[in-house]
């Protein structure tokens, strides 16, 4: 089923070299790697991935009876690029290095040991990173996909990614970790694959997206679709992008990550200079958005960001059960750890409280953390102290 | 429901120092029971229904600290404020629900008493009688009572809805709630005579009317 099926034991740490930044509780230097698949693979939509490949890097070591294998799902414009650095001189590491490194006994040590676990990031179908997506070739037309590319949803996400698991050798995950999109893949893991998954950390998520949010990704998606440079989405054969629509979608998205106390704090009403009485960047507020706008539109590609944003829109596991969530996890086994954040208004608390709900309903060994924290969706990537020790507390509890 | 096993308890294979006041809610638990404990603090309650009677269910507790030491002792613990009421738990889903020595520090008293009853088939409340002699000493010698059960200055309590063990039993026929059974101890004993005056800790068993 998989062109190179190598066996769990070759892959093991295979993707990081001894080498450490002098920070000792950083995974160091690690690589990226593709798995390939020559099988089709069945869409939601319908439609029928004839092959496809998926970017992804390990951590760790994947203990003798492969139980200690822990899946970091990415969120809207996250990849596989989890934690460490390509080179001593990357200025930055990976989106979630902050949670991921060895507990060498010295210094303050990460949540996630890698030391116990083995971890997989991975970047999604759909994704601009690496996996098969709107950017990558076509074999049939030695052209990009572009418009072309399928529409992908959360559940195709869970069945590649457990594609992904089969061709590392690993039945059953340890855990599954992710946020906002993220925890929604790691929920539906628990729904698709009661068997293979133990543990699902579901963090600042929710069981599919509110009216408000949707119109969110409408706003973010008509920046791009009118940008002039779109062109229906084939914008790579006229060699251009339609940076200003990405460029307003990734604005509009910073605005609904942060809360308006950490925009205040941050930002207020802060100067650049003194006003100047027209439109460029007089405050710090717009020069930072600006900024992200800017380096977001540079590097991400624009099908992809209206691809992800549609998976959050479709996502919605009760759908079939007549809105019943709980009806929707009658055959979960995991056990769970759902962590909201007070001042996140994308991903309310509220939502968070529904799937507890749903778990409790069922009967599931959950728990549930509502942490008082300033930074709104945001918070959930961020260095909280008590955040830190809720996940390094429960992953420290996991038996491999 | 689990058949009720009577003093079933062996605390000397937890580590923990013997608590009278578990003991008796240990005896009103059944083997294997779903328990809900509101504001189970660190969870040491839970553990001991756990390794005693081997419980299954959850703790719901506010406080970070509390709920971190939850999560480290392997305790299920939702974090949650009780006074917005149990809207999370479907009616009648747990054998028991406890609130242990919390019910003088809820503001909406009455809404978390109608909302246990509701989504247990049985309730346990135990609070600080405020009846005690030795509180009413205090307050005869012109002082508000300050004790190991009540170890808060007027100023700085949390304690909001004190009451004694005339009042709640006066409480439960107000709102038609069944007391099954009623313990009352004092520095581990129980107190069978006059106990509104020589009782410390107060310990309900309840049931819908």
């Amino acid at each position: 089923m998989v062109i190179n099926n190598s066996a769990g034991t070759n892959i093991t740490g295979s993707s990081i070299t001894n080498t450490r930044t002098t920070d000792n509780s950083s995974i160091g230097i690690v690589t990226a790697q593709t798995a390939y698949f020559n099988e089709q693979l069945q869409l939601k939509s319908g439609e029928i991935l004839p092959q496809f490949h998926l970017a992804y890097e390990t951590y760790g070591t994947l203990n003798a009876d492969k139980s200690n294998a822990i899946l970091i799902c990415h969120a809207l414009s996250g990849n596989h690029h989890v934690a460490g650095r390509y080179a001593e001189t990357d200025k930055n590491a990976g989106w979630w290095d902050n949670l991921i490194g060895p507990n060498n006994g010295t210094g303050p040590n990460k949540p996630l040991d890698t030391n116990k676990f083995f971890v997989i990031g991975l970047n999604n179908l759909g994704g601009c990173h690496g996996s098969s997506g709107p950017s990558s070739i076509d074999a049939k037309s030695n052209k990009p996909f572009g418009a072309d590319f399928p529409i992908v949803t959360v559940e195709d996400w869970v069945n590649s990614q457990a594609r992904l698991l089969d061709y590392l050798g690993i039945e059953t995950l340890a855990a599954i970790i992710g946020g906002s999109l993220g925890g929604m893949q790691a929920l539906q893991w628990t729904i698709a694959y009661p068997e293979r998954v133990k543990h699902a950390l579901v963090i600042a998520s929710a069981p599919n997206l509110t009216a408000q949010n949707i119109a969110f990704n409408e706003v973010a998606r008509q920046a791009i679709m009118t940008d002039p440079e779109f062109y229906a989405g084939d914008y790579y054969s006229h060699n251009t992008v339609p940076k200003r629509g990405l460029r307003i979608a990734r604005m509009l998205g910073h605005i609904t990550y942060l809360s308006d106390d950490a925009m205040g704090e941050k930002f207020g009403r802060k100067l650049k200079d003194t006003l100047k009485y027209g439109f460029d960047v007089e405050f710090e507020m717009e020069s930072y958005l600006r900024y992200q706008g800017d380096k977001f539109a540079g590097e991400f590609d624009a099908n992809t960001y209206l691809r992800m944003t549609r998976a959050l829109d479709y996502y919605d596991p009760a759908l079939e059960y007549d809105g019943d969530l709980s009806a929707a996890l009658k055959n979960v086994k995991a056990q769970f750890l759902v962590v909201s954040f007070t001042s996140d208004w994308r991903f309310s608390p509220a939502r968070s409280r529904e799937i507890v709900k749903a778990l409790l309903d069922n009967e599931l060994t959950v728990s549930y953390a509502e942490v008082t924290a300033a930074h709104g969706h945001d918070a959930f990537l961020m260095r909280d102290t008590h955040y830190h020790a809720i996940l390094r507390a429960y992953l420290q509890n996991i038996e491999v | 429901m689990a058949n009720i096993i009577q003093n079933n308890v062996n605390s000397t294979n937890f580590n923990l120092k013997y608590r009278q006041d578990f003991a008796i809610i240990a005896g009103w638990i059944g083997f294997g029971s779903k328990v809900l404990d509101l504001g189970c603090g660190d969870g040491t309650l839970l553990q001991f229904l756990r390794s005693s009677l081997e419980t299954k269910g959850y703790g719901v507790e506010k406080d970070d600290a509390n709920w971190l030491a939850c999560i480290q002792n392997g305790t299920n613990v939702i974090q949650m404020d009780l006074e917005a009421g149990l809207s999370g738990f479907e009616d009648q889903s747990f054998d028991t629900v406890i609130l242990s020595q919390t019910l003088q520090a809820m503001h909406n008293t009455e809404e978390i008493v109608q909302e246990m009853l509701r989504v247990g088939h049985e309730v346990i409340v135990t609070f600080p009688n405020f009846g005690y002699w030795r509180n009413r000493m205090q307050i005869t010698n012109g002082s508000m009572p300050v004790s190991k059960t009540l170890p808060y200055q007027w100023y700085d309590t949390p304690n909001v809805h004190l009451c004694t063990i005339n009042d709640f039993d006066q409480f439960c026929k107000n709102h038609k709630i069944t007391v099954i059974e009623r313990k009352v101890i004092t520095e581990g004993q129980e107190v069978n005579f006059m106990p509104n005056l020589l009782g410390n800790l107060a310990m309900y068993r309840l049931k819908k009317n």
